[in-house]
């Protein structure tokens, strides 16, 4: 067995707010390795996004240790968390949070312009083929109020996909999303897990985590249950026999 | 490498939001404008009265009597009335480096001449006078040491006089015009020389013999003042200590009886009036200072707000790998060069209103090179210092919290 990509030991977070305390993750131990396409299930509240956040490294873990590559991050600082998501980290949240009044390919560049080993040309072309990878060459100039909801969530994947990040994280990517266009992401995903991304969503559907390699599933902050998705199902397909004119196709 | 890419960053930014970017930068033009304007305004009016001063002639000295009153200055005639013509002429004989000097005594009168009359008034003076003075003879002649002796009736008068009496560009030289009962033939016309900063009309004036005025119109030997020509500028100091050593002598004072005069020279009068108008600049200038500092906390207000308003994309800056410092030198670069590019326009707005203050208020104005970087300078201290509260509000924010933030 190779090393693990991620791996994460007796993960435990606790919010305070003011005397309460909330135990949000309490005790997560399991590793992710490369080319895994994870799907994490669970009731609201059930501490999925506590979990994205940490492995992120957008936020802190309380007690535990999580390795990322190898490298122990439960104990660096802001800075070094920031230097991480900018390099090994793609995230996609269910909001998109792309910026507004920015072209697509202005938003999908965003993180090489923290990145000061990429120089101005080879920046737009990264932007281009991100673009590209997720079936909006064409639309790299329009802004987000031009765009469908999953044109913005393809932006958002484009972005995460430029710094070639050893990992994808996609917290409720489909929320926001009809079942049709849902597909069309989970088809992105699976196409970019096929070339060698390692993937991890969280999701509420049954049917998205079935496009999913393996299953996860939280309950109170523990994981209730591991395991690997029999009868996978390939999104291309699926969108077939939604039986609909498969639009925006052409370009991927 | 990494600056180059946040100038961008905050480039875009301003360029993405130009209401916000206009509004904030409206604080920052008005206060520099109003900085330019008055500072424009304060030069040009301390500038108008020294060229005024000078105009009195840069070497003159005048002496008159009575002490300095304790503690202040005054530019009124003494009660102790200590000067004599023969004061003037010792100056004359005794003092090198004195080259014109000349007593003068004045008389307020109504002036007459034929129907028409005028009410202003004559000064008894030597011919030097119109040589400390710089007054020169437009048509006919000034008057002679002989019209001093013999008390002649004679004069010169100013233009105004001329307009009053005679009406517009008329040539009354050898006519009459009556001073009190006494007539006096016009002998010369002065040329214009009009307002002086002071907003006195310098050709309201009738110049007679000195001991004309004296001996026909006064009952007393006293003189209102004495006034005196240095030899050159350099020989003003010189000059003036002569003058108080001989009429302290003239006047028997012993060394610790204080004078019983006062001498001042042009550098004297011009040291009062630049306090003066310092004052008025610096009044000014903090008039101005306050409305940079209001603008400046007009930049903080819409920069906190824009913080506020832009933690989610704050948030998505975090969250794709931005560090605090890069949000921070992001917010600092948009504020500075929000305050530059307004200082620059409000500049351009100050000189403008300059412009206009000096073409329809007949104010004489001077943009100067030191009021341009005065403003310049203080704009970007406004905006890296109200810049820098915002911004580091921004930097120091939370990624999850400021992605959740709606
Ligand atoms: N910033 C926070 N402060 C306090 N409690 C929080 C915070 N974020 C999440 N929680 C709590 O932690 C628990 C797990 O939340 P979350 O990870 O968002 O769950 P999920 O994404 O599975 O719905 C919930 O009880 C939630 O109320
Ligand atoms: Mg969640």
């Amino acid at each position: 067995m190779p090393a693990p990509l991620i791996a994460v030991k007796n993960l435990e977070k606790i919010y305070k707010m003011g005397e309460v305390e909330v135990h949000a993750l309490c005790g997560i131990s399991f590793d992710i390795y490369k080319k895994d396409f994870l799907a994490i299930m669970g009731a609201s509240g059930s501490g999925k996004s506590t979990f994205m956040n940490i492995i992120g490294c957008l936020d802190h873990p309380s007690r535990g240790d999580f390795f990322l590559d190898g490298v122990n991050v439960s104990t660096m600082n802001k800075n070094e968390l920031a230097e991480l998501r900018n390099k090994k980290i793609g995230f996609i949240f269910q909001s998109f949070n792309i910026l507004p009044r920015t072209s697509a390919v202005e938003n999908v560049e965003l993180p090489l312009l923290y990145n000061s080993s990429v120089g101005n040309k080879e920046r737009r072309e990264r932007a281009y083929n991100a673009l590209k990878r997720v079936g909006l060459a064409d639309r790299a100039n329009s802004l987000p109020n031009q765009l469908s909801g999953g044109q913005q969530q393809r932006v958002a994947i484009a972005r995460a996909l430029i710094n070639e990040p050893v990992v994808m994280l996609a917290d409720e990517p489909t929320g926001n999303l009809d079942s049709k266009t849902s597909y069309e992401i989970m088809e992105i995903f699976q196409q970019l897990n096929e070339k060698g991304s390692t993937i991890v969503i969280v999701t509420h559907e049954p049917d998205i985590a079935q496009f999913a390699l393996g299953n996860i599933i939280f309950k109170d902050g523990k994981i209730i249950s591991n395991h690997p998705v029999v009868n996978r199902k390939t999104a291309s397909s699926e969108l077939i026999k939604l039986n609909v004119p498969v639009k925006e196709q052409a370009a991927a | 490498m990494r600056i180059l890419n946040l100038i961008k960053v905050a480039s875009r930014s301003l360029g993405k939001n130009k209401m916000r970017t206009f509004l904030t930068m409206l604080g920052i033009i008005i206060g520099v404008a109003s900085v330019i304007a008055m500072l424009a305004i304060g030069e040009g009016s301390k500038k108008n009265i020294q060229d005024s001063i000078s105009s009195l002639g840069t070497n003159t000295i005048m002496i008159i009597p009575g002490a300095i009153t304790h503690g202040g200055v005054h530019l009124e005639a003494g009660t102790s009335q200590t000067l004599k013509r023969e004061d003037a002429e010792a100056i004359r004989m005794r003092c090198e480096n004195v080259i014109y000097v000349s007593p003068v005594v004045q008389k307020g009168a109504q002036i007459i001449a034929g129907s028409q009359n005028w009410r202003s008034g004559v000064l008894g003076v030597f011919n030097d006078y119109f040589f400390i003075r710089n007054l020169s003879v437009e048509t006919g002649n000034g008057f002679s040491e002989s019209d001093d002796r013999a008390a002649a009736k004679v004069c010169v008068i100013g233009q105004t006089i001329v307009t009053n009496l005679f009406g517009e560009n008329k040539n009354p030289v050898g006519q009459m015009i009556r001073v009190e009962r006494i007539p006096y033939r016009i002998i010369g016309i002065l040329e214009k020389k009009g307002q002086n900063s002071f907003g006195q009309d310098q050709d309201d004036v009738i110049l007679a013999p000195f001991a004309t005025v004296q001996k026909r119109m006064l009952s007393t030997t006293n003189v209102n003042m004495i006034i005196a020509s240095a030899k050159s500028e350099e020989l003003i100091e010189d000059a003036k200590n002569e003058v108080i050593q001989l009429i302290r002598e003239r006047h028997k004072l012993t060394p610790e009886e204080e004078d019983d005069f006062t001498v001042r020279t042009q550098s004297d009068i011009s040291n009062i009036f630049g306090s003066v108008s310092k004052v008025l600049t610096i009044l000014l200038a903090s008039i101005a200072g306050i409305s940079l500092l209001v603008g400046g906390i007009g930049i903080m207000n819409i920069m906190l707000v824009s913080v506020t308003e832009r933690t989610r994309e704050i948030g998505i800056r975090l969250a794709v790998g931005a560090k605090g410092r890069d949000v921070l030198i992001q917010f600092m670069i948009e504020s500075i060069f929000i305050s530059f590019l307004g200082g620059f326009i409000g500049v351009g707005l100050g000189s403008l209103i300059s412009g206009l203050v000096a073409r329809f208020g007949g104010w004489p104005i001077s943009v100067t090179p030191f009021s341009v970087l005065l403003a310049f300078v203080f704009s970007a201290v406004v905006g890296i210092f109200f810049g820098w509260y915002p911004a580091r509000k921004a930097a120091r924010l939370n990624p999850i919290e400021a992605l959740r933030y709606e």
